[in-house]
């Protein structure tokens, strides 16, 4: 589960452009998370079992970490370091997920921030197991995972072997919210801190820009709206 | 050597496909080698040499798509022609196959790419993030290294080659997944491919008055998408939702309908080259990002432009 602002912020940078700027910026769960989080939920529930949320990150993630507690994980385990690149942050996960007997890992699609969606693929070929990317649908039927998923322009219903890692799509679920018995469980459910293991990183992010500003928009009178396809063909040459 | 793993659909290539060709065979010294599972259609191959492909490698034996068993057959592909850079097109299926390749041959990964590299200082490409908030600069280290382009950024460029083909016959090794069905939506042009998006939002009202939406798309050859409401109540299928919580995209033309312009609607938009927006709410912050704008009811409005394209079509 990674830890993200809040959708409704204004992304701006800092230290001359070489740091995503976090001041006064609110933390949620990353919004596909929430969703495999609620889907691992209602697997566990139906078949019995525990759900375990592991997020690599520092320690202000914590109160989003306790949030996952309070929505229902039963434990949370956070590896200690900068979720800097995808490859560094699935090889944390990976060493968590060697360690002990897990037979489903849900993810989501991509981190909200920096969109890499690859942390499912890469944790998947680290571990050598099968991965389904891009789910609306998640169930456990007689020991096997069945899946619809997103293909482009389609979907595909896929059945899958255990263990496997798939990654949430919107559409799986309703997102759970946290009620105030879950909120007070949350408390004392255990958050290990583990370290991690020393890695050398493939890819540096070097700079950051924003979007350049858009000119003043050109605004065309509603009686004569049939002017816009005479500018998008003959001015613009953006249409056919 | 400059790979590119060149996606069938159907057996044919994307014109995504076309796009990491044209990319790699900017960035190549010594040619460029094409990877595809499952045979391309007759003639197919030759549209990767008008696009500077020399080599391409066909995998068969595989029946159906599974990520892990793919990924493992490209990745000894890349490896026995000494492919040291992949370019890999930001499709679903290249998003499922690329970071298990990067482990798979032990590379380093940029995803969301939209620039050809500078390699002035080392190897560093431009990329999006915060959901097309911001742009990031990245710095692959030495050694192999995996792109994956996200289509409709770069311009193609022709630069015909002599093409060979060589096939392999795999023995796939058991796949833990299974196909049962696959749906596609006939004669609609997928939405991350599009590069004409008509789109509406709340202001339409009701799911009964997009015949108007998808006449003005047929009339364009656009695909439609819509808002985040709009897909939560069911008017239109969630995989038409853009925005910060589902598809980005960036197609030459955006054209948005009664669409408010959240911010987290417009992260999944502003890339696109020409942003067009129709709005009865002269406020409407969708106008601050749009290029193009028009304040009035979309049902008065839409009409209008119909009849235009219509016009101007014979
Ligand atoms: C966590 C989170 C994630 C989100 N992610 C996304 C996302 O990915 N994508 C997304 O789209 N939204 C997203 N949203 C929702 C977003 O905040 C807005 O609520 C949403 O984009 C509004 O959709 P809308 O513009 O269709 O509707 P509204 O905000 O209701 O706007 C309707 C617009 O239509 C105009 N209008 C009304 N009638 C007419 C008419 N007859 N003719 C012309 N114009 C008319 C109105 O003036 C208004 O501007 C997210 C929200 C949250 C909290
Ligand atoms: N720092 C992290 N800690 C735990 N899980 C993560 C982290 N970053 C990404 N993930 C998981 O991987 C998915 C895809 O993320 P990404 O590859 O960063 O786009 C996310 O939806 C999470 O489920």
């Amino acid at each position: 589960m990674s830890v993200v602002p809040d959708t409704t912020t204004k992304i701006t940078f800092t230290d001359n452009n070489t740091k995503f700027n976090s001041q006064g910026v609110q933390f949620i769960i990353n919004p596909y998370d929430e969703l495999s989080l609620t889907k691992a939920l209602e697997i566990a529930e139906k078949v019995g079992g525990t759900v375990t949320v592991a997020t690599v990150g520092l320690a202000d993630a914590e109160p989003v970490i306790r949030k996952a507690l309070a929505i229902g994980a039963n434990d949370a385990i956070r590896i200690n370091a900068e979720p800097v690149e995808g490859m560094f942050v699935a090889q944390q996960l990976a060493e968590i997920i060697k360690n002990d007997n897990y037979d489903i890992v849900l993810t989501g699609r991509e981190s909200i921030d920096y969109n890499g969606g690859q942390v499912t693929g890469i944790l998947a070929e680290l571990l050598n197991w099968p991965s389904v990317n891009v789910c609306t649908k998640m169930e456990l039927v007689d020991g096997k995972m069945h899946f619809e998923r997103d293909i482009d322009g389609g979907r595909q219903s896929v059945i899958a072997n255990l263990p496997v890692i798939a990654s949430a799509q919107k559409d799986l679920c309703e997102p759970r919210i946290p009620n105030m018995k879950g909120i007070m469980a949350a408390r004392t459910k255990p958050l290990t801190v583990k370290e991690p293991v020393q890695l050398e990183l493939k890819a540096h992010y070097e700079s950051f820009e924003s979007p350049s500003a858009k000119q003043a928009v050109r605004m065309i009178d509603a009686e004569q709206a049939g002017q816009l396809i005479d500018i998008l063909r003959n001015e613009i040459k953006i249409i056919a | 050597m400059v790979g590119i793993y060149a996606e069938l659909s159907e057996g044919q290539f994307k014109k995504a496909v076309l796009e990491t060709a044209s990319y790699a065979s900017q960035i190549s010294t010594n040619g460029v080698t094409a990877i595809c599972v499952g045979e391309p259609k007759e003639g197919e191959s030759q549209k990767l040499a008008t696009y500077g492909v020399q080599k391409l490698i066909v995998i068969k034996g595989f029946s159906s798509f599974d990520a892990q068993t793919y990924s493992k057959a490209i990745a000894n592909a890349i490896q026995a022609n000494g492919i040291e850079t992949l370019i890999i097109a930001n499709t679903y299926e290249g998003k499922s196959i690329g970071p298990r390749l990067a482990v798979g041959i032990n590379a380093a990964i940029a995803t969301n790419v939209i620039s050809l590299p500078n390699q002035s200082n080392g190897f560093v490409v431009k990329r999006g993030v915060f959901s097309g908030k911001g742009f990031a600069y990245v710095q692959l280290g030495a050694g192999k290294k995996v792109i994956a382009l996200t289509p409709n950024s770069i311009d193609i460029s022709e630069k015909t080659v002599e093409l060979s083909v060589e096939t392999i016959n795999e023995t796939p090794m058991n796949s833990n997944t299974n196909i049962e069905s696959t749906h596609k939506a006939e004669g609609k042009i997928p939405l991350t491919e599009a590069e004409i998006v008509v789109s509406a939002g709340r202001g339409l009202k009701g799911p009964e008055n997009w015949n108007m939406v998808e006449e003005l798309a047929d009339l364009l050859g656009a695909a439609t998408a819509c808002s985040k409401p709009v897909s939560d109540m069911g008017w239109r299928p969630h995989s038409e939702h853009v925005g910060q919580t589902g598809i980005t995209i960036k197609p030459n033309l955006y054209i948005a309908i009664g669409i408010s312009g959240a911010i987290q609607h417009l992260a999944g938009v502003s890339s696109s080259k020409v942003i067009v927006a129709i709005n009865k709410d002269p406020e409407a912050p969708f106008f601050k990002a749009a290029d193009i704008g028009i304040v009035g009811d979309a049902f008065d409005i839409l009409p209008k432009i119909i009849e235009a394209a219509k016009l101007t079509q014979n």
